[in-house]
């Protein structure tokens, strides 16, 4: 029976990691093509082209599988895995609904996601290298500078809340939720929203792969499905950030009747911190180099400090 | 009940127990074989002559050592080093190769004639590092029940007993970051004097502003002769931001 439950809760968020990213992708087509004064995809099948992800799928199903004569081949080939493999594992970990409605309950949850997300990024160091080219490199070099400069406030505002809560463990930190959070710990969503955003190299921090001057950065040399693995890891990346902030700043299940509908307001929630980081990216442009780390140093992680500081404030103030 | 009594209930008694090694559980035969995995994979890392090839093994066996923590019920120090180890320290690694472009495939100059020295070096602290263990716990058995491990437990331990140490730690820590801050910001008196260019767009265009110039230079130049400094300007050159650099010196 505990066997059984343990697949099934495993099977459940293999399913989620497989249809969501492509929700969210498709998504993305059309909220962009409407800001943009555009239909998007419209014919792949039939309504309003929602099969276009499919389509795109087969297309990269079908595409010749190529490793350049000059790259390390089995670093090259083993990349794009480490890159999406991760984010499988986090989404083991949120919660979605009260009463054990989460993948696995992890006692020390929140640093499990953050640590288990870093190891991502390795993934595409390595394609970085291994394929051989130096657009490649310096797109590798620049996400490795850019994770750096970012992990350190991300981790400072996640340290935040579970202060705030009292505990490391997700559904315990949704657990103890109240509503003055939001107000409260206002400035360190912002910061970790805003780091996640880094994290995954989403528009306007898109640096490593800016394509005007380096092509895609450690993706140039893919092709076909390990391609498709990268996009994918991307839109899965969106799904991890934006339920993470849910759970950790807006309070993941809470909502009117949160007991029958707890899991609705999760994904209502998730889906509309997805919209934003989609927004995002068509309002932005592209920042800097250096831009980008004096925002990192200069602006979030002071903030971070900030936060922390107010959080041990009040906490202390109101036990 | 305090916390010593908890942390102790938490991690078992160390009562030596009457425990067979002959028939081992399938939890100890994991670790045992994830223990060989990572010390293979560390060995493969220290000699292998590749040496992108040598942080992904290294990646490996720090990940390897993580879940033999997770075995161990150490949860939140598993995350810990996947965290720090994994998610930063092997990434550092990582972006310092690539900024010297490590090649792909062997590395013709990655041998070095110390390792024989390396050899005895790994050798003797591993050998100190396990009699210290080995004599430290010797046949007492702690038997591990789940959440021995858990954030609040190390938690507690922690900011118990050890405030100390941890404190000292971070002062150690802060000392480091200062140093480093330090050292990259370089000595500000060894600024390079400015351009040639830059004083000259300032001066006048007259007759006597070269002379005027060159006067005052002439007595802290010997000046910094006198004193050795092998940074004293020649005779023959007339430069302008040769006057204060020389007075600077003297």
């Amino acid at each position: 029976m505990n066997l059984l439950d343990t697949v099934l809760r495993c099977l459940a968020t293999l399913v989620v990691f497989l249809t969501f990213p492509l929700v969210i992708g498709q998504t993305e087509h059309k909220v962009m093509a409407h800001m943009q004064g555009r239909l998007g995809p419209m014919y792949a099948g039939g309504f309003h082209g929602w099969a276009q992800l499919v389509a795109d799928g087969v297309k990269f199903a079908q595409k010749e599988d190529i490793v350049p004569a000059g790259a390390d081949r089995r670093i090259f080939q083993l990349a794009p895995a480490v890159s999406l493999l991760p984010y499988l594992f986090v989404l083991l970990a949120i919660p979605v609904g009260p009463n054990g409605f989460v993948g696995q309950a992890v006692d020390a949850g929140l640093f499990f996601v953050l640590a288990v997300m870093g190891v991502g990024v390795i993934g595409k160091l390595m394609a970085g290298w291994a394929s051989a080219n130096k657009f490649s490199l310096l797109g590798g070099l620049r996400t490795a500078a850019q994770l750096m400069s970012y992990e350190l406030p991300m981790v400072l505002a996640a340290a935040s809340v579970a202060m705030a809560a009292g505990t490391l463990s997700l559904p315990g930190i949704v657990d103890s939720w109240q509503w003055y959070w939001l107000p409260w710990q206002i400035i360190g969503a912002f910061v970790f929203f805003t780091a996640g955003l880094a994290e995954l190299q989403r528009p306007p921090f898109d640096m490593p792969v800016a394509d005007s001057e380096i092509i895609f950065g450690a993706y140039t040399e893919y092709t076909g499905l390990r391609f498709a693995l990268f996009l994918l890891s991307e839109y899965v990346g969106i799904l991890v950030v934006s339920a993470l902030t849910a759970v950790l700043f807006l309070g993941g299940w809470h909502g009117p009747m949160s007991d029958q509908l707890g899991w609705l307001w999760m994904i209502l929630k998730t889906f509309a911190l997805a919209f934003v980081v989609i927004w995002l990216r068509v309002t932005y442009p592209r920042l800097r180099e250096d831009q980008l780390m004096r925002f990192a140093w200069a602006v979030l992680i002071p903030l971070a400090l900030v936060q922390l500081a107010l959080t041990g404030i009040i906490k202390v103030a109101i036990s | 009940m305090s916390p010593a009594a908890t942390l102790l209930a938490a991690t078992g008694s160390l009562e030596p127990a009457a425990r067979s090694f002959l028939s081992p559980t399938g939890q100890e035969i994991v670790f045992l074989l994830v223990g060989i995995a990572v010390l293979g994979s560390a060995v493969v890392a220290v000699t292998t002559k590749q040496l992108v090839h040598a942080a992904l093994w290294l990646i490996v066996a720090l990940g390897g050592l993580a879940v033999e923590f997770l075995l161990l019920t150490a949860e939140f120090i598993a995350w810990v080093q996947v965290l720090i180890y994994l998610g930063s320290v092997v990434v550092l690694v990582l972006f310092g190769l690539m900024l010297t472009k490590a090649p792909i495939g062997r590395s013709p100059d990655a041998d070095s004639k110390n390792r024989w020295v390396a050899l005895a070096v790994a050798l003797a602290s591993a050998g100190t590092l396990v009699t210290l263990v080995v004599d430290a716990f010797r046949t007492s058995w702690i038997d591990l029940g789940a959440g021995g491990g858990s954030a609040a437990v190390t938690g507690a331990s922690l900011f118990r007993n050890w405030v100390l140490p941890f404190e000292a730690l971070s002062v150690l820590l802060l000392a480091a970051l200062v140093g480093a801050i330090v050292l990259s910001r370089g000595d500000k008196r060894r600024v390079p004097a400015p351009r040639a260019g830059k004083l000259r767009a300032g001066r006048p265009v007259g007759s006597n502003g070269t002379v005027a110039a060159t006067a005052p230079r002439t007595a802290p130049e010997a000046a910094g002769s006198a004193a050795g400094s092998s940074d004293a300007p020649s005779a023959g050159s007339s430069d302008a931001p040769s006057a204060p650099a020389a007075s600077e010196e003297s």
